[in-house]
């Protein structure tokens, strides 16, 4: 069973990138794709959550979009959780189905997209650090856990660290506290550049004390 | 029919009326209202029953005065695409001058049934007050009300048989409204409540139902654990339709024995739903009263798993309604076929909104069922992938759907196999099902596809396009085609001003049309309205992307037209204008 859904994923990616393909290429249906395309570009939504804190730059990726739909081909197709209202189900289930879900989103230094977690699919901070690893890969920059919880970039060598904001408002260190209460506690993720980190540990080791 | 009318007018007008009392259509009912001046009275004088499809296409005042008998009111506000966030929250729906009219002219108020709504605490209050005989309140993905108002109708409404909560946006503010049914309240038929949030005063509940011996249908929201589901059935073996909340327990211990013990004697049971939240070795429990199910609805319980539901449904055999997850997989709609013979109506539902799942259904699920379930009418279908030779075969096994409805999961996905637009499939369900009258449709389509939608859908009510077509003919196919067509939404999709204008007088015999990104321009809406002074034609300029004195030849992101005998409404917010 888990094989037939995975081959079945398989072709869905393909297809997915197949289908962005043919609307670019020059073709029959040629004359109408950049308006099909805008439809579609103009529908993605980088909010997402409730409390998101990116309105605004999901205004200016809108409008960046409008200006260059004839570079829209070159970035990574939006996913389809991006497209308001698609799939059309109605909100109140969503919200339903989202209960057994822990859901943060997840930010990197320098990645100009979020992506999103659910916690509860992971039982230890090893588990999710080796999901993070992958999650900004279509970047061209491989990620690898280093030491403990800490990433590199093997591309260029430049370090992150996991980051998150708890409930509190405050940023801190993944891996501070137990898993349980982490998964209680964190509002989102950011990947923070080294450099960058140093700050934010010592004020967290002020405000601690 | 000559000879009978006149015949029948004859009659005193206590006989036409006894005489009309027996049709209960509305449809039937508009059709006599407008047969002579004398029927349009009797009739509008004994009518009890009124259905309102917007509630914009008329106001209070107009339906009180010529339905002053009225006792059951059914009233839609938003358009359809608000299910899906399209439409902005404050764009209105009002309920609340509807009560207060009615109210005003102390009509004897009965039965108000609402859908896509705002209702108020207030507009609660005020119905619970304001009709002595209320017997029914049904909300549908309604919002803006919190259990206070609900409070207000369990104390005030004496008489009260159903209250039916489905899909609102509840603010819960305090686990206490079930505890306001005065002792006196033993008439409770149907109590849905599985969309609140909150926590449940289930003393109150345990008594609510203990003492409402009619109660046929029960839906608890995921606060009721397993142990009090277990004395609620105690009390209530007459149930037929059954909603449970929390369904976690020891499947060892004495509660879940008991629990075993009590729903063997729920004989009744027909309908089954809920399972909000749900540990899958306490199903085996439910197995006993699985054989009489008509009705079976596992699509908010996203903990039960692909080999769970597929031992539960085997038990299902006289299922006639079926709502579900993608988690059954193709081998699951499989199984499903083969036991379920009496399938009229399939809904399968995405489990994974964010796609970062593998659980899917693809085109071979579908095709499996249609094959099985000869009698299936009734499909929503959310799937990965599908294919022109599917849809096909679908459309032969099947040719009694009345309601098609198929999303892929990615909008623009072609044949999975071919690479094809899926236009030979969707146009095989149209050609096949002559008796159509809901589709929806996904996937890369053509302009091809609505040449075939507008040639064969003839009993076409409502249709759905999002990401297709080509240029103005597409949306021109139907229009011209589809004689029936009440209401159409189109997303981002290429059309345009020529089919917008092509047949103004049309959207005269239609409920609503809804555009949003698409091509229509401002200069055109503007154009129609003035042509057609009896459409409202709305524009829903959310984020100011368009100024005050704008350009007539920008496109509008969003257009919402619908006929409406009162002019331009006045509770429009600011960003909305009616032209």
């Amino acid at each position: 069973m888990t094989d037939l859904t995975e081959s079945y994923s398989g072709s869905f990616g393909l297809n997915f990138e197949e289908t962005e393909l043919s609307l670019s290429l020059p073709g029959k249906r040629s004359a109408n794709n950049s308006s099909r395309k805008r439809g579609f570009q103009e529908s993605v939504d980088l909010t997402l959550g409730g409390n998101s804190t990116s309105a605004g730059d999901c205004h200016s990726k809108t409008s960046n979009d409008k200006n260059e739909i004839s570079s829209s081909t070159s970035k990574p197709p939006a996913t389809k959780a991006q497209v308001v209202g698609w799939p059309p189900v109605k909100s109140t289930r969503k919200n339903i189905m989202m209960k057994s879900r822990k859901l943060v989103k997840v930010a990197m230094d320098g990645a100009p997209y979020l992506r999103k977690v659910d916690l509860e699919m992971y039982s230890s901070y090893q588990q999710l650090l080796s999901a993070l690893e992958g999650m900004f890969s279509c970047l061209g920059s491989i990620c690898k856990v280093v030491k403990e919880k800490k990433l590199v970039d093997t591309a260029n060598g430049v370090e992150y660290v996991p980051t998150y904001e708890d409930k509190d408002g405050d940023w801190m260190l993944v891996g501070d506290v137990p898993w349980n209460m982490f998964v209680e506690s964190c509002k989102r993720i950011r990947l923070m550049k080294s450099s960058e980190e140093i700050g934010l540990a010592t004020n967290c080791s002020s405000t601690n004390s | 029919m000559c000879l009978f009318q006149s015949m029948m007018n004859y009659f005193p007008e206590e006989v036409l009326e006894h005489v009309f009392d027996f049709l209960t259509s509305h449809r039937d009912r508009n059709a006599v209202s407008m047969v002579c001046k004398t029927w349009y009275r009797v009739e509008s004088f004994s009518r009890e029953k009124v259905f309102i499809g917007n509630c914009y296409a008329i106001n209070p005042e107009r339906l009180i005065a010529r339905f002053p008998r009225l006792r059951s009111l059914t009233l839609k506000g938003k358009p359809h695409f608000a299910d899906f966030n399209l439409v902005p929250p404050d764009w209105g729906g009002y309920v609340y001058p509807w009560i207060e009219a009615m109210a005003k002219a102390s009509i004897n108020l009965e039965e108000l049934r609402l859908k896509r709504m705002v209702v108020s605490d207030e507009s609660l209050e005020l119905l619970a007050r304001s009709f002595p005989n209320f017997k029914s309140l049904v909300l549908v993905s309604c919002e803006g009300f919190t259990t206070d108002g609900l409070a207000a109708i369990a104390s005030n409404c004496r008489f009260l048989t159903e209250l039916d909560l489905q899909e609102n946006e509840v603010e819960d503010r305090r686990g206490q409204w079930l505890s306001c049914f005065p002792d006196s309240c033993i008439s409770l038929v149907s109590l849905n409540f599985a969309c609140l949030k909150g926590e449940v005063n289930l003393a109150a509940l345990e008594r609510l139902v203990a003492r409402c011996r009619n109660l046929r249908s029960l839906r608890l929201n995921h606060a009721v654990p397993l142990d009090a589901l277990q004395r609620i059935l105690l009390q209530a073996p007459q149930l037929v339709d059954l909603g449970t909340g929390s369904f976690v327990h020891d499947p060892d211990s004495e509660t879940f024995n008991k629990l075993k013990n009590a729903i063997q004697k729920c004989t009744a049971i027909r309908s089954l739903s809920g399972f909000l939240e749900v540990a899958t070795r306490c199903l085996p429990a439910i197995y006993p009263i699985c054989l009489h199910l008509t009705s079976l609805n596992l699509s908010y319980a996203p903990g039960i798993y692909s080999n769970e539901l597929i031992n539960l449904i085997s038990h299902c055999k006289k299922l006639e309604r079926l709502w579900i997850l993608d988690t059954i997989g193709d081998k699951g709609l499989g199984v499903v076929a083969s036991a379920c013979k009496e399938l009229q109506e399939l809904r399968v539902f995405p489990s994974d909104l964010h796609g970062v799942g593998y659980a899917a259904v693809t085109e071979e699920g579908l095709v499996a069922i249609s094959a099985g379930c000869p009698k299936l009418n009734s499909l929503l279908y959310f799937c990965q992938q599908m294919t022109n030779a599917a849809l096909i075969t679908v459309a032969k096994n099947c040719p009694n759907f009345i309601r098609f409805r198929l999303c892929t999961l990615n909008p623009v996905v072609p044949d999975a196999v071919t690479l094809q637009p899926l236009d030979e499939g969707f146009g095989a369900i149209v050609q096949s099902c002559k008796g159509l009258k809901r589709l929806s449709v996904s996937g890369l389509l053509t302009d091809q596809l609505f040449l075939y939608i507008g040639m064969y859908a003839e009993q076409l009510e409502m249709l759905s396009i999002a990401f297709a077509g080509d240029s103005d003919k597409g949306m021109l196919y139907v229009l011209n085609g589809c004689k029936k067509l009440k209401k159409l939404e189109i997303r981002d999709s290429p059309f345009g001003n020529v089919a917008l204008l092509a047949d103004v007088g049309k959207y005269e015999t239609m409920r609503s049309l809804w555009m949003s990104s698409c091509e229509v321009t401002l200069g055109a809406c503007k154009t129609l309205a003035k042509k057609m002074p009896r459409l409202n034609v709305e524009i829903i300029n959310e984020n100011e992307q368009m100024e005050g004195s704008s350009d007539d030849r920008q496109r509008v992101d969003k257009m919402y037209l619908y006929r409406t005998l009162v002019g331009p409404r006045n509770d429009a917010p600011d960003f909305v204008w009616t032209l």
